[in-house]
């Protein structure tokens, strides 16, 4: 850990504006991170932030929290990772809250339900778009591309289950590059 | 007792879910699948245009509204910690003992086929949104059909639009076509 000393407070408060001040999460945190973490406070140098945001790639759950959880736990530790998680999830939780009881309220409503009926295909569309452009970097060849329709097929038509298929692409690739490898070598 | 439920299935979620907000739907609805009383397909579908459209991470919108759909306030909030706590427990795990995580030949190659899987997990998250926006009991809706393949092509057009643009338009056009049609 470091010398000098950064407070639970500020970690707090720096995530609550990293967690409030972006939509979408993900690759859209990155600018405000480092305005907050980098820019503002030094906290960690621009080639550990990334390496952090790789991490965060890499490893289970959502990409904003794994990098303010791994950020807070190199500041002030474990009592750090939680307090910067709690600063980034604490705008969701209390927006989302009064934006759900309000539409609950009005969802009988003809006008929300029209907008509603438009706001699924626009739905539709970001989901479409989000693929495309995932793919690019995660369908790289045949045998991604084969692995893709299988998971598709299984879910879509045999119902199993999202984890096993997590568990089956793990296997995959570490079994796929190895034979890769034995066979150049 | 829901509550310890709830937090138990986001703590598989969060667990589970790898490469962000997204890779979390496939999940949710696998949980709409085994508690139809705490949150409906449909429920997903707006679930994801609330999150698109309000600042903060999309997988912890989507994890208060769901928990919020299942057991109020407290639902929200506890389904939330509950995704959120795997990630502190590994980041803690991986900051004491893996500095280099992201650099290890296994965890390189464990993502070549890991990466295709959670394409694969979020094209039959969306095949299922595209069931509730375009569909009604397995019929086409013609008027959302025509109006997904005008924005689709607008967006594609312009991407650097942002999404809350497309979620507002397409709430007005709603009003205007009089949908779901």
């Amino acid at each position: 850990m470091e010398k000098h000393q950064v407070s639970l407070g500020q970690l707090y408060i720096s995530f609550l504006k990293i967690g409030g001040l972006t939509f979408g999460g993900g690759l859209a945190m990155l600018p405000m991170l480092q305005r907050e973490v980098i820019g503002k406070h030094r906290w960690v140098s621009e080639e550990e932030l990334l390496d952090i945001y790789a991490i965060g790639q890499c490893t289970p759950g959502i990409i904003a929290i794994n990098t303010a959880s791994m950020i807070g736990y190199r500041k002030r530790g474990i009592l750090g990772s939680i307090v910067a998680t709690l600063g980034e999830i604490t705008t969701s939780v209390v927006l989302i809250t009064l934006l759900a009881t309000v539409l609950n309220q009005v969802e009988d409503n003809v006008l929300v339900q029209q907008a509603f009926g438009g706001i699924r295909v626009a739905v539709c569309v970001l989901i479409a778009q989000a693929i495309i452009s995932l793919s690019k970097k995660s369908i790289i060849d045949l045998p991604t591309f084969i692995l893709c329709c299988l998971t598709v097929l299984a879910t879509v038509f045999f119902e199993i289950s999202p984890i096993l298929c997590i568990v089956v692409g793990i296997l995959f690739g570490l079994s796929a590059q190895n034979l890769k490898r034995r066979k150049t070598r | 007792m829901i509550f310890l439920q709830l937090f138990y299935e986001f703590f598989k979620i969060g667990l589970f879910s790898i490469g962000g907000g997204l890779a979390t739907l496939p999940f949710l609805y696998r949980l709409a699948q085994n508690h139809p009383q705490w949150l409906t397909p449909q429920n997903i579908a707006d679930m994801i245009a609330i999150s698109e459209s309000t600042p903060g991470p999309i997988g912890i919108n989507m994890a208060t509204y769901a928990g919020f759909q299942a057991a109020g306030p407290l639902g929200g909030l506890i389904a939330t910690l509950g995704e959120v706590a795997p990630s502190i427990i590994i980041m803690c795990i991986i900051g004491r003992f893996l500095s280099q995580f992201d650099k290890n030949q296994f965890v390189k190659d464990a993502f070549y086929g890991l990466r295709a899987v959670v394409i694969g997990l979020i094209i039959y998250a969306g095949s299922k949104v595209f069931l509730v926006a375009l569909f009604a009991e397995r019929t086409l809706r013609y008027k959302e059909a025509v109006l997904f393949i005008i924005l689709f092509a607008l967006a594609m057009k312009f991407r650097k639009i942002h999404p809350l643009i497309w979620i507002v338009l397409a709430a007005i056009l709603g009003i205007l076509l009089q949908l779901p049609s």
